[in-house]
């Protein structure tokens, strides 16, 4: 009997660990994760690198970015106005995902439809997820050329798999009382869904629109970068790729961070009021 | 429910619908977005990557070239996201409300954490581009800022989170600050943070691509190369091959979610 719960090593002594399946799991991660990025460091491509120089002058950037911020190429008010263009891209990107993902996440939700077409939902969005924001930018770049419609629609696809994922699962926690009252007295799928679920469940889907505003806001910046978006990520990108001016650099990204911090705070405490539960 | 309320809740949801569409009428003023032309665009660039992004005969034979580079942003991202967990372990210990050692030291991570997490990925790849150069320890270093951002503020949650009464109890025991740390913060934060770490290794490697794409390293710069030689059939072959590394990545980093939580 004694051997079955208590384990011995072979001189006898008692193992003191447990030693359960999910902890053998965390340890063998972490030693996988640790081996590959030694593996990593040996196969990196240093081509072109002076560490000691690099990390000085990095440092002096940095100094400079931070400290001497100004403009040269263009005034306040442009700054201003370019900020703007940044976060009506992040807005539109959102609220027509949030829009869009509303009714897919009416399909996806286990409770709400048949299970072959919820699974079809989240197969589709996991594929939509897969493949990088500036992938989908770019690719519709050359179908529309390059402009605004190209962004929104290229940060539609990751706003939409985001929304999707979040909704299903509000709806899906929604109480099944609430569909047996409504049923009762004769309420159709879509008066169920207007008068039962949108109502129990509109704070918590408001701040999940939010919360990908935020995230969008950051997206955004990045697609004016690296896929000619415009907006201040753009600005970000001349300023630094084409001018070389650190000051002008500082400055954009003072700009960026207040937003963002802006943003960050706001959604922190609308969290805190409508999403006590959720952590990621 | 009387009358009155109802006239009050419907008269807000007017007022926010309202709202809604007039932000949303000012940005697309704002960024010259065309409903129409967007929607039109739809349809006809669905039509265009299904005629034009195939992946044909003479673009597998740059596979080789294309792993290559796919194993390099790989690592490249689980590298950055392993030192950066080490670093924002000490960060998330330093930041976290109960296992904290001073004022001062808390705020101070709190600050580095939010500062490197909220500039955005593009500054820190440019800014290390202009002294690093074109090689992988630039994207690897711009990853690792964003990375140690949104490490430490979800490790200071999951801290929070799983500690206050086995911390409790090891102070009534007499244990050191270290000994609690280790023998009950840790342990019980670590299915949490591993679960983080795996999240940031899918997200690292698809912000690889974007900071590839920034500074001239790994599948990024593939991309960018070939989509700006016009060679739409190896942008096809790039592109399923990134999605087929996330979704592996995500099915691997599940399925471990599944064991340890």
């Amino acid at each position: 009997m004694e051997a079955a719960y208590i384990k011995r090593k072979a001189d006898g002594r008692i193992h003191i660990k447990s030693g359960s399946k999910g902890d053998q799991a965390v340890r063998w991660t972490i030693i996988t994760l640790a081996v590959l990025t030694v593996v990593a460091f040996l196969f990196f491509n240093y081509a072109g690198l002076e560490l000691g120089p690099a990390i000085k002058e990095t440092a002096y950037n940095v100094k400079v970015m931070f400290l001497e911020p100004a403009l040269n190429h263009f005034d306040l008010g442009e700054a201003i106005y370019q900020v703007g263009v940044t976060l009506g891209l992040a807005f539109l990107a959102t609220i027509i995902g949030a829009i869009i993902a509303f009714f897919l996440a009416l399909m996806a939700a286990a409770n709400l439809a048949p299970v072959w077409v919820s699974r079809t939902v989240r197969v589709f969005v996991a594929i939509i997820r897969a493949v990088p924001t500036v992938l989908w930018v770019l690719i519709f770049a050359i179908a529309a050329g390059l402009g605004s419609e190209a962004a929104v629609l290229g940060m539609l696809f990751h706003s939409i798999a985001y929304l999707v994922k979040a909704f299903s699962e509000a709806f899906e926690e929604v109480d099944k009382g609430i569909f047996e009252a409504l049923q009762s007295t004769g309420a159709n799928w879509w008066h169920i869904i207007r008068s039962g679920v949108l109502p129990s469940t509109f704070t918590y889907l408001l701040s999940w629109v939010f919360l990908r505003f935020e995230i969008n806001f950051g997206v955004a910046v990045a697609m004016g970068a690296a896929a000619g978006a415009g907006g201040i990520g753009f600005e970000l990108f001349m300023a630094s790729g084409f001018y070389f001016d650190l000051r002008e650099v500082g400055f954009i990204t003072y700009a960026i961070l207040i937003i963002a911090v802006l943003l960050e705070v706001l959604s922190t405490r609308l969290k805190k009021r409508y999403l006590p539960a959720a952590s990621n | 429910m009387n009358e009155q309320t109802m006239r009050k809740s419907r008269w807000q949801t007017g007022m926010f619908l309202l709202i809604i569409i007039v932000l949303s009428y000012l940005s697309s003023a704002i960024t010259a977005f065309n409903f129409v032309q967007g929607l039109a665009t739809i349809p006809k660039a669905l039509g265009w990557i299904f005629s034009n992004l195939m992946v044909t005969q003479e673009s597998l034979e740059k596979l080789p070239k294309i792993l290559e580079k796919l194993a390099e942003t790989i690592f490249m991202s689980i590298a950055a996201t392993t030192l950066a967990a080490v670093v924002s372990l000490f960060l998330g210990v330093m930041g976290s409300k109960t296992t904290k050692v001073n004022n001062f030291l808390s705020v101070f991570a709190r600050f580095i954490a939010s500062v490197s997490r909220n500039i955005p990925v593009v500054a820190w790849s440019l800014v290390l581009l202009i002294s690093f150069g074109q090689n992988s320890v630039t994207g690897f270093l711009a990853l690792f800022v964003g990375t140690v951002g949104f490490l430490t503020r979800a490790f200071i949650e999951s801290i929070d989170e799983a500690s206050q009464s086995s911390v409790e109890a090891l102070t009534a025991t007499g244990a050191t600050y270290f000994q609690i740390v280790s023998k009950a913060v840790i342990p019980q934060a670590l299915p949490q943070m591993i679960s983080w770490v795996l999240f940031m290794v899918e997200t690292n490697i698809r912000n690889a691509t974007l900071v590839g794409i920034l500074t001239g390293t790994g599948i990024g710069y593939t991309f960018d190369m070939y989509y700006k030689m016009l060679n739409y059939n190896a942008v096809a072959l790039v592109t399923l091959c990134i999605v087929i590394t996330v979704i592996v990545v995500d099915l691997i980093s599940n399925h471990i979610r599944k064991v340890i939580l």
